[in-house]
């Protein structure tokens, strides 16, 4: 209780000083909104449904990039784990391949697949793919040897082994890959978004600024930070939590 | 308990056929040479090698043309110093790795690449912690391809067997170290296999403990009648378990010598008659042991 009062004064002190400088028109308000206008701006788009679909529109390019990234990476990181030729060449490939920002690939995914759903598809796959990659392989070394052969021995044998054995045995090592995936892959969707224009959260914020419409643009801005924190804080943590109390590892605070 | 009717009281005093300098002792110990001979076996090794390459020029020859047979039912104890194949020896009858040279049979049927006819319990047991105590039972049922109803059924019978039927919704990492070796028991009795083969089981629980696992597996052994290969650097815990016992040489393993354990059961760790048994065992064991500490003082003992 005592963390959430803390939270409390916070967030009233910051938001108390946002108010405080719009009251005194520091900035015009088109530059700088209030915080009324910005929750006016929330409850408008939420009223005329415009939210709600470019939301479900996001999304759905998240679940559909995501889970595409989780699978394939999955298989890659496993191919690239258990061959020493292509972890040596393959693994150092995907570490350099990572330190481009993965709207860099949008020109590209521009020219192959045109201005499509299949290039924002693209971006968001190339944006998780090297994390989840990395994860895998990285969870597969370090998962105990005893696991798979426990698991052969007991009669497990080739994708019963994967899905039974494997893959379970090493989830504690990859969850935060996947998590950091699921990051990388909401700021590629979102920068995609922008640049490329046809609904979603990430035209929305260009909208607001193509109508000089402040208000909205923060709030779309909050939209998409509530979201991200609500899959990360609820979905993972919750997953990572169950995962801690099965294998009995203290909770990481 | 259950008496187990398959040894008599009382000394046996053969000599050992071909290495006749064994001086009879009043132990109960029969040494043995069993290459082949009498009735059917329900798991045989022939002329078994393994050779493990180091560095790429040395050589490591961790068994060396192992032959034996092991009776259905029998509980056989194989002893050694540490790093002598015992471990090694278990992995190739479970078919996790393959031999140089030589064949595992079951039943005379040559096997190839493991199998649930024949279950290791890991000395680090590997029980999966993402499942729960009865989830880690079933898992080679359900491997096997049997019907839930059926795997629920035994799975419940083999819980009770090892006196943890109300842990079923536990998780490994909630149990203490004794009730995972017995989920562990469970969970390699569940697949039903023709052998079971223990690696060390015991070496890392307190003594109180040990014992009470030792009259347990003793008593499950007789109620399953299960053909059991068990691997212990514990002389004792292999004359108080086993009807034979076979001493392993340090390197290369060979096996050097076999007893036969002639006392009644059950047993106890502190019975007089075991300890004198062990005894025995043990001066031969020595002579091993003194070449394992020599090449670890030497600096050659490479990682197992």
């Amino acid at each position: 209780m005592k963390k959430f009062m803390r939270h409390a004064i916070f967030y009233t002190v910051l938001i108390g000083i946002w108010a405080l400088l719009a009251k005194l028109k520091v900035w015009p308000p088109y530059v700088f909104p209030s915080p009324q206008g910005v929750v006016e701006s929330l409850a408008a788009g939420f009223a005329d449904h415009s939210f709600w679909i470019a939301i479900g529109v996001s999304m759905k390019r998240m679940l559909l990039g995501y889970s595409l990234s989780v699978v394939l990476g999955m298989v890659l990181g496993l191919g690239v784990a258990s061959n020493k030729f292509l972890e040596e060449t393959m693994g150092g490939l995907l570490v350099s391949l990572q330190s481009l920002p993965s709207i860099c690939w949008l020109p590209l995914a521009v020219l192959w697949f045109g201005l499509t759903e299949k290039a924002i598809l693209f971006v968001v796959v190339m944006g998780s793919l090297l994390s989840v990659t990395i994860a895998m392989e990285t969870g597969r070394q370090q998962m105990p040897k005893i696991y798979g052969m426990a698991g052969r021995n007991l009669g497990a044998r080739g994708f019963r082994l994967f899905w039974h054995v494997l893959l379970p045995a090493s989830l504690p090592y990859i969850i935060s890959g996947l998590k950091q995936g699921w990051a990388f892959a909401w700021r590629s969707l979102i920068s995609g978004e922008m640049i490329f224009v046809s609904l979603g959260l990430g035209q929305l914020l260009m909208m607001g600024r193509d109508l000089n419409d402040m208000s909205q643009v923060i709030a779309v801005m909050i939209l998409i930070i509530a979201i991200g924190y609500i899959v990360d804080g609820l979905v993972f943590r919750t997953i990572e939590r169950r995962l801690q109390q099965k294998w009995g590892l203290a909770p990481a605070t | 308990m259950t008496t187990n009717p398959i040894s008599q009281p009382g000394f046996s005093e053969h000599r050992s056929p071909v290495r006749g300098s064994v001086t009879p002792h009043k132990s109960g110990l029969v040494p043995v040479r069993s290459n082949g001979n009498n009735g059917t076996a329900k798991l045989t090794l022939k002329n078994l090698s393994l050779t493990y390459k180091s560095n790429g020029s040395s050589r490591l020859l961790a068994l060396d043309g192992i032959d034996l047979k092991v009776k259905p039912g029998e509980f056989l104890c194989i002893v050694g110093p540490s790093g002598c194949g015992k471990s090694t020896l278990l992995h190739v009858i479970a078919g996790l790795q393959q031999p140089t040279a030589g064949h595992v049979l079951v039943d005379d049927n040559l096997m190839d690449g493991p199998g649930t006819d024949r279950i290791l319990i890991f000395q680090e047991l590997g029980l999966f912690p993402w499942l729960t105590v009865s989830e880690n039972v079933e898992f080679g049922m359900k491997m096997k391809g049997i019907a839930r109803a059926e795997r629920q059924e035994k799975v419940q019978y083999y819980l009770r067997l090892v006196h943890l039927a109300q842990f079923k919704d536990s998780y490994i990492h909630q149990l203490s170290g004794g009730m995972r070796q017995r989920v562990a028991l469970a969970r390699a009795l569940a697949t039903e296999p023709d052998v079971l083969l223990m690696d060390e089981p015991f070496a890392a629980l307190d003594a109180q403990t040990r014992d009470l696992l030792h009259d347990e597996l003793e008593r499950i052994w007789a109620e399953t009648g299960r053909t059991i290969v068990f691997v212990t650097h514990n002389v004792r815990e292999a004359v108080r378990l086993g009807d034979r016992v076979a001493l392993f040489t340090f390197r290369p393993g060979r096996i050097k010598r076999e007893y036969k354990v002639d006392l009644p059961r059950p047993r106890h760790l502190e019975d007089v008659t075991v300890a004198k048994s062990a005894r025995e065992i043990l001066d031969d064991l020595r002579e091993e042991i003194n070449k394992s500490l020599e090449a670890e003082y030497a600096g050659e003992v490479l990682k197992r």
